[in-house]
C-alpha cells in the first residue's frame, strides 16, 4: 500500500513538473500570439483588449497561478482557431488516436513477441538471420517513408502489377465520401494505418523479445526444466515466456510514446484526424491552447502507463513483491 | 577502429562501409555533379523521369528526376551532407552533454544528482518527437534549432547510463587507491572513474546517431526542420508525397539512403553493445 501511494504521488509530482514546463516553454517562445490573432488594421486598444481576453496582460506568476487552477478545475482553455475549449476539442480527437494505437498497440505485441520468440528459440538459424534481416531494416525505416511506400505499393503498384480491386486500398481519410460509411469500409480505411504502426512496432518487440528468450533458454532453470523432461512446449511457456512477461510490461509501457509519436506521422499521411494530425495542423495554425494541450495529454499518458508498469509488475513476478 | 574492424563480423563490416559510402557520397557526389541539383533546367523534358532512365540528352538517372527535372540522386546525396551532419552532431552533443550531467551527478551524489535527475525525468515523461514539434512550432525552424533540441531533449538517457556506471566505479578498489596516493577529485573523476564509466554511453550514442537522423527526417517531413530548397532526406520524401500515385520514386528514393543510414547505425551499436556488454534494457530506454 505504501508502494502504491509513494508511486503515485511520484506520477502525480511528475505530471506537475510537465505542466509547468509546458506553460513557461510556450511563454517563453518569441513571437506574440496576439498579433496571429489582431487583424492588420487593429488599433492598439484593440490589441490590448484581445490581449486582456487572453489573460495575456497580467504578470506572468499571475498568468501561472490562473492556469494551473484552470487546469485542477480540468479546463485547458479555448483553441484560438475554432473558439471551442481545448478538451472538446481533443475529446473529438482522441478516440480516433486510441482506437487506432490500440488496436495497433495489440497486434504489434502479439506478433512481435510470436516472432522474436521463435528467433530466440531458433537462434542463429537461418529462418532467425532472415527475420534479423527483416525486423532490424524495418526498425530503421521512419514510419511515414512506410505509409508511403504502402500507399504506393497498393495504389501505383497495385494498378501497375494488376491487383485485385479489392487490394487497391483506400490510402486517405477515415471513410469513402462517395459510398457508404458503414463499419466495412472504416475497416478498409483502417487497413493501410494499422498495418504502418503495427509494422514499426512489432519489429522493435522482436528484437527485444529474440534476445530475451534466447538468454532465458540458456539459464540452468531451463536446463533443468528439460532435463527432467518436460515438453519443448511447457519449457517455453512456463519457464521463458512467464520469465519475460515482467520485462515485456515495462517495455510495453515504454512503448506507448513510440506508438504515439508514430501516429503523429501515420495520422498526417493517411489524414485520420486523431491527436497527432490535430497537434500538427495546431501547430501550423499557432493554436498555442491546443498544443500544449495535446502535449499535457500525451504526457499524462505517458506517465500514467509507467506507473501502471511499474504497479503491475509485482502482480506478475513474485520476486519483486515486498 | 582498426582493430574493431579486423574482429567483427560481416554484418558490422557491411554497416561501417555503408556509412563510409553515404558520407562520401555525401561529400563527392553533389561537388562532382554535372548539373547543380537545386537549379531548375529543361523541366518539360527531364521530369519525372523513372529510375535507371536515361533522359534525351543521353544522361543516366540512377534515381530517376523529380517533378522540376532535378535528378533525384544528386539531391538525395546533397540532403544526404545535412542529414547526416544534423543526425552526427545531435547525436554526439546531446552524449556530450549527458556524460558531463551524469558524470557529475554520480560523482557528487546529494542535490545536485536530485535535481539532474528530476529534470530528466520531467524531460523522458514527454515523448521526444512531441517537445521536438513544440519546440520547433515555436521557435524559427532550421538546421541549428534542430540540432539545439536534439541536444535539449536527448541527453537524459546518457546522463542516467552515465550516472549509474560512475556510483559503480566509484566504489571499486582503483579509485580508492587513487584517493590514498593523494588524487584529487576531479583527477580521479577524469582518470580513473570516467574512462571506465563510457562503455553504454558510447553504445547510446551509436544507435542515437540513428534515432537523431529519424527525428530530423520527421521535422523536416512536417515541414517544421530542414526548410526548402536547401534538401533533406525528410523534406524531400515530404516533396515527392504529393506525386506519390504518379511517381512513387520521388518520396521512396530519400527513404532508402534514410533507412540505409539508420540499419548501419543500429547494426554498428549493437556490434559496439555486443562488444562493450552493455544492458539491453537500459540502451532500449535511452534510444526512446
Amino acid at each position: 500500500m505504501r508502494f502504491i501511494v509513494r508511486q503515485l504521488s511520484g506520477a502525480l509530482g511528475l505530471f506537475w513538473l510537465v505542466l509547468s514546463l509546458t506553460f513557461f516553454l510556450v511563454r517563453a517562445a518569441p513571437g506574440d500570439p496576439v498579433s496571429f490573432l489582431a487583424p492588420p488594421t487593429a488599433s492598439a486598444s484593440d490589441i490590448a483588449r484581445i490581449r486582456a481576453s487572453l489573460d495575456l496582460d497580467a504578470p506572468l506568476v499571475v498568468q501561472y497561478g490562473r492556469w494551473a487552477r484552470d487546469v485542477f478545475k480540468g479546463d485547458l482553455g479555448t483553441s484560438f482557431v475554432s473558439h471551442r475549449p481545448v478538451t472538446g476539442v481533443l475529446a473529438d480527437a482522441i478516440p480516433v488516436s486510441l482506437a487506432l494505437g490500440g488496436i495497433s498497440l495489440l497486434l504489434t505485441f502479439v506478433f512481435g513477441v510470436a516472432i522474436g520468440s521463435v528467433q530466440g528459440a531458433r537462434k542463429n538459424t537461418r529462418l532467425d538471420g532472415v527475420l534479423t534481416v527483416v525486423t532490424t531494416t524495418v526498425y530503421a525505416a521512419p514510419s511515414f517513408w512506410l505509409a508511403l511506400s504502402l500507399i504506393a505499393l497498393f495504389t501505383y503498384g497495385a494498378s501497375r502489377l494488376g491487383f485485385p480491386a479489392a487490394l487497391r486500398l483506400p490510402a486517405f481519410g477515415i471513410r469513402d465520401p462517395a459510398g457508404d460509411s458503414g463499419f466495412m469500409d472504416l475497416a478498409r480505411h483502417a487497413i493501410l494505418p494499422v498495418l504502418t504502426l503495427t509494422l514499426v512496432g512489432a519489429a522493435g518487440i522482436a528484437r527485444y523479445t529474440r534476445s530475451a528468450v534466447a538468454e532465458l533458454l540458456g539459464q540452468q532453470w531451463v536446463r533443468t526444466a528439460i532435463a527432467k523432461g518436460a515438453s519443448r512446449r511447457a519449457v517455453h511457456v512456463r519457464h521463458v515466456l512467464s520469465n519475460a512477461l515482467p520485462t515485456l510490461l515495462i517495455l510495453f509501457a515504454l512503448s506507448l510514446p513510440g506508438v504515439l509519436a508514430g501516429s503523429v506521422f501515420v495520422e498526417t499521411v493517411f489524414g485520420w484526424p486523431g491527436v497527432g494530425r490535430l497537434m500538427v495542423s495546431s501547430i501550423f495554425a499557432r493554436d498555442y491552447p491546443v498544443v500544449v494541450g495535446a502535449t499535457v495529454m500525451y504526457a499524462a499518458l505517458v506517465i500514467f502507463a509507467n506507473l501502471a508498469a511499474d504497479l503491475a509488475i509485482p502482480l506478475v513476478d513474485p520476486r519483486q513483491r515486498r | 577502429m582498426i582493430a574493431f574492424w579486423r574482429t567483427t563480423n560481416g554484418r558490422t563490416r557491411a554497416a561501417m562501409l555503408t556509412l563510409l559510402a553515404l558520407a562520401l557520397g555525401a561529400l563527392l557526389v553533389p561537388a562532382l555533379a554535372r548539373t547543380n541539383p537545386l537549379a531548375i533546367g529543361d523541366a518539360l523534358a527531364l521530369r519525372l523521369l523513372p529510375p535507371l532512365a536515361i533522359d534525351p540528352y543521353g544522361h543516366f538517372h540512377l534515381l530517376g528526376t523529380d517533378a522540376f527535372g532535378r535528378d533525384l540522386f544528386v539531391r538525395a546525396m546533397l540532403a544526404g551532407r545535412l542529414s547526416l551532419a544534423v543526425g552526427v552532431a545531435g547525436s554526439v552533443l546531446a552524449g556530450g552533454a549527458g556524460i558531463a550531467v551524469g558524470a557529475l551527478a554520480g560523482w557528487h551524489g546529494g542535490v545536485l544528482d536530485r535535481l539532474a535527475m528530476a529534470a530528466g525525468d520531467v524531460l523522458l515523461a514527454i515523448p521526444r518527437l512531441i517537445i521536438l514539434l513544440v519546440c520547433a512550432a515555436l521557435w524559427p525552424p532550421g538546421a541549428t534549432m534542430v540540432i539545439t533540441i536534439l541536444v535539449l531533449t536527448g541527453w537524459m538517457g546518457v546522463a542516467r547510463l552515465v550516472r549509474g556506471e560512475v556510483r559503480g566505479v566509484r566504489a571499486r578498489p582503483f579509485v580508492e587507491s587513487a584517493h590514498a596516493m593523494g588524487a584529487t577529485p576531479a583527477r580521479m573523476l577524469w582518470r580513473h572513474v570516467l574512462p571506465n564509466s563510457l562503455a553504454p554511453a558510447i553504445v547510446a550514442i551509436a544507435l542515437g546517431v540513428g534515432s537523431a537522423v529519424l527525428l530530423e527526417s520527421g521535422l523536416s517531413f512536417l515541414g517544421l526542420g530542414i526548410q526548402p530548397p536547401q534538401p533533406s532526406w525528410g523534406n524531400m520524401i515530404a516533396d515527392g508525397r504529393e506525386l506519390i500515385v504518379l511517381a512513387p520514386w520521388i518520396a521512396l528514393a530519400p527513404g532508402v539512403a534514410l533507412v540505409m543510414t539508420v540499419l548501419s547505425c543500429t547494426l554498428l551499436g549493437d556490434a559496439l553493445r555486443d562488444r562493450l556488454a552493455g544492458d539491453e534494457m537500459e540502451t532500449m530506454r535511452a534510444r526512446s
